[in-house]
């Protein structure tokens, strides 16, 4: 009896996982028959540097990388997809995961070394600090002084209606957790998130599940501004393929810092596996120079961030947006402000 | 005991943030449209992320149905106060103990006011682990201050009781019949020992010469009638002819001559002991006092015919003279006692090394073959003595009078020659 129900919960996990939307998957083979399944919110070419150096410290273990959008990933593991590491840039999901009891405890040398804003309770895990960033086309911004505030930036697009309608982009909230995150932690910390969004919900805004396809259509001159951009995914495209076309700008009154994290899911059966790579990319968060991996350290973003704020807090207060009625809440006012039909 | 006031401490601190998160929360509920609204405000969960890193769930409930927040969180079976007061209670949930505060609030939705619930609950982790960094500070006060109490007593108690062991080693330095009391600087709290130990001495040495009083009286009493005795003897002696009641008498004699004696040196003996308590020494020639005691002798030997010997050094000594004349007399007594007669017997005073020697020899028949430091021991008399009449005290005087003045007797049978050679040693002054 145990067997057959045993049995049905494969299937229905199986099927769920499989209900998963992929954005992209790849498997790294390695020689021997372990295989590690991580699940993560970086793309494959942002990534694929860790692994490789992971694999190369054990080249007996394969990984299958699997990206997923953030909610998806919150939601796959919130049903018990089988995962041995789950790496999110939303911090508010992943926090709720291990504040729910979907997180299993890992302790280390390393881990130990984090400063404890960016661990909680030996269940989560920061190895990367990255700021939300306004990206804007350098053609499309000729002739205009740069916004450095969101006041300025109220200003310029109030002054030239006519020549950002229909190329304004941000994340559409509703969709991508990261977005969400960032608006809510906007919304808390500014009086100017809600004003700016008025501002751009007039001029016709295109609104986006994902950085990586802001950023393109900045860099082809689609979009005049992306606002509300992961940095380190923009800095990363910008010195792949922009040839001076993109330009990225902090906001000087506040920036919004997330912490990338590191859980092991419960369902994990590669546990010393992940706890490795946790180690591995928790000691690369603490390096002091920012060199060649493609994700910015810990500390960096301390220095580069001019209003002085640290790195969005982990704890409980970042379910608070979560609630369903707090969120039902904030939908309706970001879309009363943001899809302003005439 | 430290444990439970930490974590009571401890708990005390989350149930107030607890309540601080509920209430925050319910004050947002509100009413609008026939619908019950409400916000979870950000400040309500930041708080408890500030006091320690405890997982947090929590329930909004109209009625029975849920609102928001986790559907299966226990809460309190018991009717809730409403008005706004907080109840706490704990509970398990998620596999882990928690906190719970629930606060309930009437809140008009519609036609009528429906009672809201909200509980905020946290694990407690934290508190475990804050209570218990707590105890253990206490620990380690408690252990350090018990550390520093034993060595402190330790300190006292060795501090306050040196002067006893002052007292106790300046009593065993003392000599066996030293009972003088006792005169250190003692602290006030061993004052009444000191008064006590010095009158028991006291006591003591009373007692002591008491008794010797005793023996010295007795002695005396005994002698006078004894001397009488032997004079009405002696006159009885020579008024009859029959050869046997003669013997009888004679035998008379030799007894009361025996108890005469035995009672005269008790009575040596108390005052030696009696003298030797409260020593006077005075400067003395030697051959003054050694010449006198001789002389005092002389009759006794010429009874059997021997001869005295004299052999003199000029040496002065610092003695009691009576005492010194007591040990004199008994010690060359004793030579003439068990000397044969027409015998000589030798006194020879000499100095050497800073000692005054007095070497008295006999041509007896020695010591016999037992332990010679028994000799000097009281009413002991060698094995070689029947037929002579003794008490055995009379050594014992000799020494204790030599012991006395700081020095000694010394005892050997001649190798060779027959005899005795009885020497006092005295130190020279």
């Amino acid at each position: 009896m145990r067997h057959t129900c045993f049995a049905v919960l494969l299937i229905c996990i199986s099927t769920l996982v499989s209900a998963l939307q992929v954005e992209d998957h790849r498997l790294f083979s390695g020689t021997g028959a372990e295989t590690l399944r991580v699940i993560s919110t970086a793309d494959l070419e942002v990534f694929e540097p860790y692994l490789s150096a992971f694999q190369s410290q054990r080249p007996g273990l394969s990984i299958d990388y699997t990206v997923v959008s953030s909610s998806e990933l919150h939601r796959a593991i919130k049903e018990g997809a089988i995962f041995d590491l789950a790496l999110s840039s939303a911090m508010d999901l992943q926090f709720q995961l291990a504040n729910d009891g979907f997180a299993q405890s890992h302790q280390s040398e390393a881990t130990a070394a984090l400063p404890d804003w960016a661990r909680w309770r030996d269940l989560i895990f920061a190895f990367t600090a990255e700021p939300a960033v306004v990206v804007l086309s350098t053609e499309r911004f000729r002739g205009l002084s740069l916004p450095t505030t969101r006041q300025e930036l109220i200003t310029v697009l109030r002054e030239y209606p006519e020549r950002f309608d229909g190329a304004v982009g941000t994340y559409d909230v509703r969709d991508s957790g990261l977005g969400y995150l960032f608006a809510t932690q906007e919304a808390r910390s500014t009086d100017a998130y809600w004003r700016l969004s008025e501002v751009m919900g007039r001029l016709n805004p295109q609104l986006y599940c994902c950085s990586g396809q802001m950023i393109d259509d900045v860099a082809d001159g689609r979009l005049a501004l992306a606002y509300n951009v992961l940095g380190s995914y923009a800095a990363e495209r910008l010195a792949r393929n922009s040839k001076g076309r993109v330009q990225i700008l902090g906001m000087q009154d506040f920036t919004n810092v997330i912490l990338r994290t590191a859980i092991i899911p419960t369902t994990a059966q590669e546990k010393d596996a992940a706890g490795d790579l946790i180690d591995m990319l928790v000691r690369l968060g603490q390096r002091d120079a920012p060199d060649d991996w493609p994700l910015p350290p810990l500390g960096q973003s301390g220095r580069d961030n001019l209003a002085g704020f640290g790195p969005i807090r982990l704890g409980p207060a970042l379910m608070v947006y979560l609630d369903p009625l707090n969120r039902r809440t904030f939908l309706a006012e970001w879309e009363n402000a943001l899809e302003q039909r005439p | 005991m430290v444990t439970g006031l930490a974590q009571q401490a401890a708990e005390r601190t989350q149930d107030n943030v607890l309540a601080a998160s509920v209430t925050t929360i319910a004050e947002t509920l509100r009413s609008e449209q026939g619908e019950v609204r409400l916000e979870l405000p950000y400040s309500a969960f930041s708080m408890l992320g500030a006091i320690s890193e405890d997982r947090v769930f929590y329930r909004v409930a109209k009625g029975t149905t849920l609102l928001t927040g986790y559907e299966d969180l226990p809460v309190p079976t018991a009717s809730l106060p409403s008005g706004g007061r907080v109840v706490f209670d704990t509970g398990q949930y998620s596999g882990e103990e928690i906190r719970m505060a629930t606060v309930s609030r009437l809140v008009l939705a519609g036609t009528e006011p429906v009672p809201i619930t909200v509980t905020v609950a946290q694990t407690r982790g934290g508190i475990a682990s804050i209570s218990a960094d707590l105890s253990q500070q206490a620990a380690y006060l408690a252990i350090a201050f018990f550390l520093v109490a034993v060595s402190l007593s330790a300190f006292a108690a060795r501090t306050s009781l040196r002067p006893l062991n002052e007292i106790a080693a300046a009593v065993s330095r003392r000599g066996p019949s030293d009972l003088r009391p006792l005169r250190r600087s003692a602290p006030t709290e061993l004052a009444p020992l000191m008064t006590s130990l010095n009158r028991l001495m006291e006591r003591l040495g009373q007692s002591i010469r008491s008794a010797e009083d005793f023996i010295a009286e007795a002695a005396h009493r005994i002698r006078t009638p004894l001397a009488t005795v032997r004079a009405q003897a002696e006159i009885a002696l020579r008024s009859v002819e029959d050869d046997d009641q003669k013997q009888r008498l004679r035998q008379m004699i030799r007894a009361i001559d025996e108890s005469s004696r035995s009672a005269g040196q008790l009575l040596d003996h108390a005052t030696v002991i009696y003298r030797t308590d409260d020593l006077v020494r005075t400067p003395v020639l030697l051959s003054d006092l050694v010449g006198r005691t001789v002389a005092g002798l002389e009759p006794t030997a010429a009874m059997k015919d021997i001869h005295l010997s004299v052999e003199m050094v000029k040496a002065k000594v610092e003695v009691d003279p009576v005492l010194m004349d007591n040990a004199l007399r008994n010690v060359l007594d004793n030579a003439i006692k068990y000397s044969p007669p027409e015998t000589t017997v030798t006194i020879a005073v000499s100095e050497q090394g800073g000692e005054v020697r007095i070497a008295i020899k006999d041509q007896g028949g020695g010591l016999g073959d037992g332990p010679i430091d028994m000799l000097t021991k009281r009413f002991q008399r060698g094995a070689n003595t029947q037929g002579i009449v003794g008490s055995g005290l009379g050594l014992t005087i000799a020494k204790d009078v030599l012991v006395a003045h700081g020095g000694r007797l010394e005892l050997e049978s001649l190798q060779g020659e027959k005899g005795t050679c009885a020497t006092l040693v005295l130190p020279s002054s």
